[in-house]
């Protein structure tokens, strides 16, 4: 009897859980809602279906456990039976996966007018690339990565030369547009997630990967890698902040060209492998840097 | 379903007797054992004692996760160490294990009703190569650098890099070698499993008349076949990455500001491979289950399985679906977002044959007459945690709802809640429905329910909430949440409290241990058929059944296996060996 009672508190503890718990999403920051309200939908329709089973059970238990001259029934198939819960379970999963690939058309479908930003990840921090007077990123290849070229952008190529380098720093983007975010790794695999913004993609050495999403309201994100890549993992934060236009703007002015930091007399600054910093402290404090832009 | 063959009916046997290796010393009758019930324990014996070095190990994780900084010895790179051996573990050297080469040989052979595998030497061979498959996976934590700490997926390039633990040391060559190993072993056993199944059956049984755990492990062994080779390749080219310095997954690299001398491969290359056999694997493991939970459900309730012929159609499309899936693993690996389109369809298509089986489990209770044994309230427990995690997994396959909980704890909740508690409740159950045939007593009761009920609740209480610590996206493999804004307080108490509930369960598995120990002696005399059950390897002549099975005659099977509670017979269960329509059923000896 023990078991009838357990089953039916793990239903009713599983759904107030669900409901009074303070563990839930963080409030959303970018158009991606699309997204919660297909998770909501799953919630709902997985969340009947787990409570009617296991609540069935429950009564089965209940009402069929053994005593002194019962005898179960004998009863090998019913084909009706079988195929009408077979049509209700082909049913509740079309109502799952239509939403779902309706917004995951959604989520592949880059609208035109969104604005290429790239953001390069090695172990274990983050840089990122915006166009500059051209609106064109200029092409890049790891092989060209050096010393003073940390994001190996190609140097011969005129759209690169006026691309905005943020690197090491936390980066702004306007609020209410659209952003295509182009991946880059130099390295191994990492995955660029913002928990607000609701997307991730991995990056991997070798391609560009993407993912579009538009932010939708101001403020400080944190960054989290989210594949792992190697013993900095955890420490690899970087900040995201969305700003209003007129913010975003007076930020861009301050930041420098790649024409600007290829300048010889520009070199020098921030080129230490950062992943040579990060290693010599890892075990004893997350470096500077690193606890400076998790705030 | 009327499935009964007159007694005068029944086929001739095809292939006749073969004299079985008789052994002539202790050596050949207990450790070079060539007799598949012995190989079955050596297996479940080596598969169990790794798996205690996996609990151990995930213990440590979640002293690290649940009370982050109080424990120095736990740098990031032993943490990531430890995740990476305990799946690892968990998943190959444990379930695999335990499944086929566990159950697999013990059941197989018994249940077709065959005297033993249909390559005895071969078997054996399978045990000591997984064995030595085994001893080279413990060896990495003794060797310069300790093991691997690339996460058991083991994704290149960092997999073989620096900047994880182990890659550029001994760690991941031992690791690729010893999964090489624990493939070639398992295909010698694998193509055992297979063919006795195929030929090996008695006279009589039929396939339409296999136990649903048969056929579980069937498809299962089928379906490894066809998987480990694709990890078996994607192994060799790391090796060679790694060792020779070839670019099969390595492209262009920058490392710690050096270029690497690597040029043009794929690291995506890799995760197809490995996902191709991993998804597949996940089935590997789960269909076993759902094959013997099926069994336990049935004999425990006194009725028969519900649709039984559903249920193994149902086996053999999952095992079909499960190759054309493999990629959901991958919805955010930056592979071409179109694919997600597919790939959500055929994951969510697998859910209806996998809600079949449900339905049929839970039918089979209703208007049963259900014996609240152990074993069935390990069945119980799996429906519960089964279901669970089933619909949670309907949450990432639909590509869409993966994007954000993609690498957070919710996917670490989901995997240990259907793959890891869901099938071990099985392995559990089935233990305490099968020790008494492999050792002629029963495992102490007392200990079983208070194992049940801490393993079960415990386990519960630690996956359930860890979903929600993944939709606030927390993510997983990370060795500290220092620094997270998206951490609370409250959820930092929640991580503590998962680990105090890990510490429980874990303790409760000593207890079990200590119950399989003790009862081999002080156990209660089980007899030949506690449980009443209809399934041969219950009808043996001895218990446990001695070399060769089944003494003198093969038995001669007349009927389906679930001829419980058949009305107008005077018991409620009829042996598959019971001619006759309604014959009174006979006591085994």
């Amino acid at each position: 009897m023990a078991v009838v009672l357990v089953l039916v508190l793990i239903v009713v503890g599983s759904v107030l859980f669900h409901l009074l718990s303070p563990w839930w999403w963080t409030p959303i920051a970018s158009n991606w809602d699309y997204i919660d309200n297909t998770i909501i939908i799953s919630f709902w329709i997985t969340g009947i279906v787990f409570a009617a089973v296991v609540l069935f059970m429950a009564y089965c238990v209940f009402r069929f456990r053994h005593r002194e001259g019962n005898r179960a029934a004998y009863e090998p198939e019913n084909k009706r039976l079988e195929s009408w819960l077979m049509i209700v379970t082909a049913f509740g999963v079309t109502a799952l996966l239509v939403p779902g690939l309706f917004v995951w058309s959604r989520f592949v479908t880059v609208p035109g007018d969104a604005t290429a930003i790239e953001v390069v990840a090695q172990q274990w921090q983050w840089s990122f690339r915006l166009p500059g007077k051209d609106g064109k990123l200029g092409t890049s290849d790891t092989r060209d990565v050096t010393a003073d070229n940390p994001l190996g952008v190609a140097p011969k190529d005129p759209n690169g030369q006026d691309d905005v380098l943020v690197q090491a720093a936390d980066l702004h983007l306007p609020v209410g547009k659209p952003v295509k975010v182009l991946l880059r790794s130099i390295d191994v695999l990492h995955d660029f997630y913002i928990p607000e913004f609701r997307a991730k993609m991995d990056m991997i050495p070798g391609s560009v990967t993407y993912f579009w999403f538009t932010p939708t309201r101001t403020g400080t994100f944190q960054v989290l890698c989210a594949e792992l890549c190697g013993q900095g993992h955890p420490l690899m934060h970087g900040v995201v902040v969305v700003d209003t236009e007129q913010d975003y703007l007076a930020w861009l002015g301050q930041q420098q060209t790649f024409a600007q930091l290829s300048a010889p007399q520009q070199s020098g600054s921030a080129n230490q492998p950062p992943g040579k910093i990060i290693a010599s402290n890892l075990g004893v404090a997350a470096n500077s840097k690193l606890s400076r832009s998790a705030q | 379903m009327v499935d009964v063959t007159p007694a005068d009916a029944v086929p001739p046997a095809e292939v006749g007797e073969v004299e079985l290796y008789h052994p002539h010393s202790w050596w050949t009758k207990y450790v070079f054992s060539q007799d598949a019930k012995v190989i079955a324990v050596q297996y479940s014996a080596t598969a169990t004692a790794i798996g205690l070095v996996a609990l151990v190990l995930s213990w440590l994780m979640r002293l690290q996760l649940g009370f982050p900084g109080t424990f120095d010895f736990i740098t990031p790179e032993a943490y990531y160490q430890f995740i990476t051996m305990h799946g690892m573990i968990m998943v190959i050297y444990l379930l695999t294990a335990l499944f086929l080469g566990g159950f697999g040989n013990y059941l197989i052979p018994l249940m077709v009703g065959a005297r033993d595998m249909v390559f005895p030497y071969v078997n054996m061979l399978s045990y000591w190569i997984y064995l030595l498959a085994v001893l080279v996976l413990v060896s990495s934590f003794f060797a310069p650098g300790g093991p691997t700490g690339a996460g058991w997926t083991l994704y290149p390039p960092q997999a073989i890099m620096s900047g994880t633990p182990g890659g550029q040391d001994w760690g991941i060559i031992l690791m690729l070698s010893s999964l090489i190993l624990f493939i070639v072993g398992f295909t010698m056993g694998g193509l055992n499993y297979v063919v006795t199944v195929l030929q090996g059956r008695t006279r009589g049984m039929t396939l339409m008349r296999l136990p649903l755990t048969v056929w579980g492990i069937f498809t299962a062994t089928v379906m490894a076949l066809l998987a480990f080779p694709a990890l078996f390749v994607a192994c060799v080219m790391m090796l060679l990455d790694r060792v020779l310095g070839t670019s099969f997954f390595m492209p262009a690299i920058v490392e710690m500001g050096e270029q690497l001398q690597h040029n043009g491969g794929s690291p995506i290359l890799f995760q197809h491979l490995f996902w191709f056999f991993g998804h597949p694997e996940v089935y590997i493991v789960a269909l076993p289950a759902f094959g013997i939970v099926s069994d336990l459900i049935s004999t425990h309730a006194r009725k028969n399985i519900f649709g039984y012929r559903m249920m193994v159609w149902a086996i053999i499309a999952i095992g079909a679906l499960s190759f054309v899936v493999w990629a959901h693993h991958m919805y955010v690996s930056g592979m071409n977002p179109y694919f997600g389109f597919f790939f959500a369809t055929t994951t969510l298509i697998i859910a209806v044959p996998t809600a079949i089986k449900v339905y049929n489990w839970v039918l089979t209770l209703w208007r049963g007459d259900i014996h609240l044994t152990i074993p069935m309230l390990f069945a119980l427990a799996f429906i519960v945690t089964f279901v669970n995690g089933g619909l949670t997994g309907l949450f990432l396959g639909n590509v869409v709802v993966d994007v954000p909980l993609s690498d957070t704890m919710f996917v670490v909740a989901h995997f240990h809640m259907v793959m890891g508690v869901a099938p071990i409740l099985v392995i559990f159950g089935a233990i305490y429905h099968w020790y008494p045939k492999v050792t002629g007593r029963m495992l102490d009761e007392t200990l079983g329910r208070f194992h049940f009920w801490v393993t079960f609740v415990g386990a519960y209480l630690i996956f359930f909430p860890m979903h929600y610590l993944g939709l606030m996206g927390v993510p997983r493999r990370y060795a500290e949440l220092t620094d997270m804004t998206i951490m609370t307080e409250s959820a930092r108490h929640l991580n503590s409290f998962i680990s105090i509930m890990a510490f429980i369960v874990g303790f409760a598995q000593m207890v079990f241990l200590f119950n399989l120990i003790w009862s081999i002696r002080h156990g209660r005399e089980a007899g030949g058929n506690p449980w009443r059950a209809t399934t041969l390897e219950w009808q043996t002549p001895q218990t446990p059944p001695e070399h060769g099975n089944f003494g003198k005659e093969l038995p001669i099977v007349y009927r389906w296996a679930y001829d419980y509670s058949v009305p107008g017979a005077k018991e409620d269960f009829i042996p598959q060996n019971v001619p006759g329509d309604f014959a009174p059923s006979r006591e085994p000896a």
